[in-house]
């Protein structure tokens, strides 16, 4: 009788899972590793069903012992308790039999940690910061070579709070994407500018955590084109849900191509260090940067979130001289949230630095690139 | 008149007035601050870890309300990381340490034939220490930027930004630290020095071995974790650089040594619940333990190995191959003494003749889910599959099999074991089991699925998520409002024993056969033991 009302309580409760499951079925439901891209993740994957059949069949044969306990050796059932303890065959059997299994196990294991950790000759080297909360890149070899952009989140404040729907990369999408020539030998070297961030490629097998202050490295070989999407995996504080990672992976002529585009973008951004900008054209400008790099912790009303995030509407420095709103921009403020934006370009710099000067009733001098360019050391 | 003064102030005047009654001088609230009876203080240590375990658990849900569905609902991010933050740190410090400081309070004098702990009045400070830092954790919410948002393990530099409830969480940690440390001395000394005659080392009960290895445990990982913190305090305030690269330190340090203490913790959180098992499962089976030396020799390996494999939670890091690989083969070696206690544990079930009041199915529920969290741990093990998983749900799903279906089940088959002792009153066997079957699918609703989201990829520590995750995340949510509402139940019964529950006679278990059982009325006096038994 108890035990036909717990059936029914449990009944109901899985009718009220499968009405929640249909709820979230818009997307397919990840449940498993996703499509390898490379070998490092097939390696990965196929480890981990060699390991999980191994604990499968010590998992039946443990339980069944105890299972079957359970139902034969019932004193419900008038099974009297044999009173035998101690066997030291047993005991060393079931001591030495797992030690062995390990052994079995860690053969093929070491195998792959050492591939895993050989990063040697690679054919591009991109070296990764992370920012709170962003990525920047640099390619450092390889075809690319000086190609840098910073890597901020696409998806639209209103889908996060709910006002629109959510796209189909949600929180997986970016600004500038890490763009990646098929087949070759990707080296990645990590580091940070604030505190730990972990880059992560799930369907490269590949995770290296970015370490302020250090260097770090890993690699992957994509041996499909595509686009590949990750998130960072070390709380690096309040947006670390938001600071995705995205690599395309395309055919080299495709990849040469880009190089080009990127390579005149750059060129073009030079060029701007010497021109004087009217101030409707930095302020428009700069409201962009600011969304894409300030708003997260001085909001979109300038009021921020005190004390870790200070205002900057009415904030002495942002109304103060010139000089001093750049280099806090440029060097950041050591021990704070306040990092270095020195990797945005002088015209991004002196755009982001007039919206500031120009908005939420803040009203002063506005700031032309080559006054940034002046005060980089 | 004189001598009326005088006799009142006289220490033997008191005395007399309250000679024959059960407890100290003090009655009311007096009684539980002044007190240095074993008892007491164990029901104090229980019951401060119910109230943090409660509040542990609001915070639990309060996360599992944000993840419920993808997009920013309930909180900011920034009240997300916090609360993650302090869940970690009150389960772990708040609730399941002194919940097992608490059985140790009860269990030890009684199992092993003493009046009381070694340290009395130690014991008192022990445990009032412990509200202190309680009191600052729940403040650090109210300073001005909140609780520290920087997860349990306060990973630095990260913690160098927060405001100064990250302070108050310092010095929290320093007084739990030193709370933990005076229990331990006085366990380690009660058991070493105040056995009955003829209680020699390999006769002393299982849980009172596990016990000594824990406190042992805990005298060695403690300070290093107050390292570590303050480390960070001075970073962050009087200008060293111990975790800042700029200055000549490095922040990968504050990692080695947190999991230098954050990996025996673990064990320290587990082995006293191996402890209450190894007493739970032969008395229900009524058939003693299997291999209670190599028990005993497997628990300590567990213990000594702890110290050895700390770099494991840290593989991402970038360190070289060989210590990814020292630190591997390290880790796949603890799986044989945890795999001898298992076996034990099935070996000492079998052909017993076996029934399933309370304890029992938690015990049972104990030895099934442990072993499933011991299996994702050899997963994790592995140091490439682990580069895949670390920091994933799978790695929460896998801690909270170890720390929820380990540790909190292990304390479950206690309380409803000893409980009959400890209050002279049985409790409701039917809303007993109700109580783990609610506890046993509810818990399994909000933490398998969380091994699937962590393959899947998602992140551990984030307050909103891509679509494909949300199925896996709404059954986990609805399975934490389950569990929070199954522990009030739980509530209710424990009050329920104490006001009215039947009288318990003195061994309401056929199969148990330890001190408290044979030698001690229910309830056992207010002073165990005046005269120690003598052990054949």
């Amino acid at each position: 009788m108890k035990g036909s009302k717990l059936v029914s309580l449990v009944a109901a409760l899985f009718a009220g899972l499968a009405a929640a499951a249909a709820s979230g079925a818009a997307h397919a439901i990840a449940w498993y590793f996703q499509t390898p891209a490379s070998k490092m993740a097939q390696d990965i994957d196929w480890l981990h069903q060699v390991i999980m059949w191994i604990i499968m069949v010590i998992f039946v044969g443990v339980f069944g012992f105890m299972f079957y306990a359970c139902y034969a050796h019932r004193k419900s059932i008038g099974h009297k308790a044999e009173q035998f303890h101690e066997n030291t065959t047993v005991e060393i059997l079931w001591t030495v039999i797992p030690a062995l299994i390990l052994i079995v196990i860690a053969i093929p294991v070491t195998k792959v940690v050492i591939a895993q950790k050989d990063t040697s000759a690679p054919d591009v080297t991109i070296k990764v910061t992370g920012y709170q909360w962003k990525w920047g890149y640099d390619y450092l070899r390889g075809e690319g070579e000086g190609i840098s952009f910073v890597s901020t989140l696409a998806t639209p404040r209103d889908q996060i709070e709910g006002s629109a729907p959510k796209g189909e990369n949600y929180l997986l999408e970016v600004d500038n994407e890490v763009v990646v020539p098929v087949g070759k030998k990707i080296r990645i070297i990590t580091t940070a500018a604030d505190v730990v961030h972990s880059w992560w490629i799930p369907a490269f097998g590949a995770k290296q955590d970015a370490i302020p202050g250090f260097v770090r490295d890993t690699w992957f070989r994509a041996d499909k084109e595509g686009t590949y999407h990750g998130q960072c995996v070390e709380l690096c504080g309040k947006e670390h849900g938001f600071m995705p990672i995205v690599v395309r992976v395309v055919s080299q002529p495709e990849y040469a191509k880009w190089v080009g585009a990127q390579k005149a973008l750059a060129a073009k951004s030079a060029d701007d260090d010497g021109k004087t900008f009217a101030l409707a054209d930095l302020v428009g400008r700069g409201e962009k940067v600011y969304a894409a790099n300030c708003v997260a912790c001085h909001q979109p009303t300038g009021r921020g979130a005190p004390p870790a995030f200070p205002p900057l509407a009415g904030s002495k420095v942002v109304n103060g001289p010139e000089e001093g709103q750049i280099d806090m921009v440029l060097n950041g403020k050591p021990n704070t949230a306040m990092q270095s934006f020195k990797q945005l370009s002088n015209t991004d710099l002196a755009a982001v630095i007039t919206f500031t000067r120009n908005s939420w009733g803040n009203k002063a001098s506005e700031v032309q690139p080559a006054e940034v360019k002046a005060r980089r050391k | 008149m004189s001598a009326v003064v005088h006799d009142h102030d006289h220490p033997h005047g008191h005395d007399h007035a309250h000679g024959d009654h059960h407890h100290g001088p003090y009655g009311g609230i007096l009684r539980w601050i002044t007190t240095t009876n074993h008892k007491d203080i164990g029901t104090l240590y229980l019951w401060f870890s119910f109230i943090m375990f409660s509040i542990g658990g609001l915070m639990a849900v309060g996360i599992r309300m944000e993840l419920f569905a993808p997009g920013l609902q309930v909180m900011d991010p920034d009240f997300f990381n916090q609360l993650t933050t302090m869940h970690g740190l009150i389960m772990v410090f708040g609730a399941i340490m002194p919940v097992f400081v608490g059985f140790a309070n009860w269990q030890i004098p009684m199992m092993i034939g003493a009046p009381d702990m070694a340290f009395a009045r130690l014991n008192n400070w022990s445990f009032w220490l412990l509200p202190f830092a309680a009191t600052l954790l729940v403040l650090s919410f109210f300073m001005p930027g909140g609780a520290p948002g920087v997860g349990w393990t306060l990973y630095a530099p990260l913690t160098v930004q927060m405001g100064i409830g990250m302070d108050l969480t310092i010095f929290a940690v320093h007084i739990l630290g030193m709370s933990s440390i005076l229990g331990s001395i006085n366990i380690i000394t009660t058991i070493l020095n105040m056995r009955a005659p003829g209680m020699t080392l390999m006769k002393m009960p299982l849980f009172v071995w596990t016990w000594l290895i824990t406190a042992y445990l805990l005298v060695a990982a403690m300070p290093v974790l107050a390292g570590a913190v303050t480390m960070t305090l001075t970073d962050r305030h009087f200008g060293t650089t111990f975790f800042n690269a700029a200055g000549g330190g490095d922040p990968v340090l504050y990692q080695h040594i947190f999991w230098f203490f954050g990996h025996p913790e673990v064990y320290i959180i587990a082995l006293p619940g191996f402890g209450v098992i190894s007493q739970v499962i032969p008395a229900f089976s009524r058939k003693p333990l299997f291999g209670y030396a190599s028990m005993v020799y497997a628990t300590s390996a567990i213990a000594i190995i702890s110290f050895i494999v700390w770099a494991h939670h840290m593989y991402t890091v970038g360190m070289p191959v060989t210590g990814q690989l020292f630190f591997m083969y390290a880790t796949m070696i603890i799986a044989v003494p945890t795999g001898v206690k298992v076996f034990n544990w099935v070996a000492t079930m079998w052909k017993g003749s076996l029934t399933f009041e309370t304890p029992m199915l938690f015990a049972c529920g104990f030895l099934f889910m442990f072993t499933l969290g011991g299996f994702t741990g050899l997963v994790l093990a592995i140091v490439p599959i682990d580069i895949q998983m670390h920091d994933t749900y799978y790695v929460v799903a896998h801690f909270h099999y170890v720390m929820v279906a380990g540790a909190l089940f292990a304390a479950f088959a206690g309380v409803y074991f000893w409980l009959p002792k400890w209050t002279g009153r049985m409790y409701n066997e039917t809303l007993g089991k109700w109580h783990f079957w609610l506890t046993l699918i509810f818990f399994n609703m909000i933490f398998f699925v969380q091994h699937f989201l962590g393959m899947a990829g998602m992140p551990r520590r984030i307050p909103d998520y891509h679509p494909m995750f949300e199925t896996w995340n709404k059954i986990s949510s609805l399975g934490a409002y389950g569990m929070g509402l199954a522990q009030l139940l739980f509530l209710y019964i424990v009050v329920k024993t104490i006001r009215s529950g039947e009288p318990a006679p003195q061994r309401p278990w056929e199969g148990a056969d330890s001190l408290e059982w044979t030698h001690l009325p229910t309830p056992p006096p207010y002073h165990t033991f005046e005269t120690q038994p003598v052990i054949k």
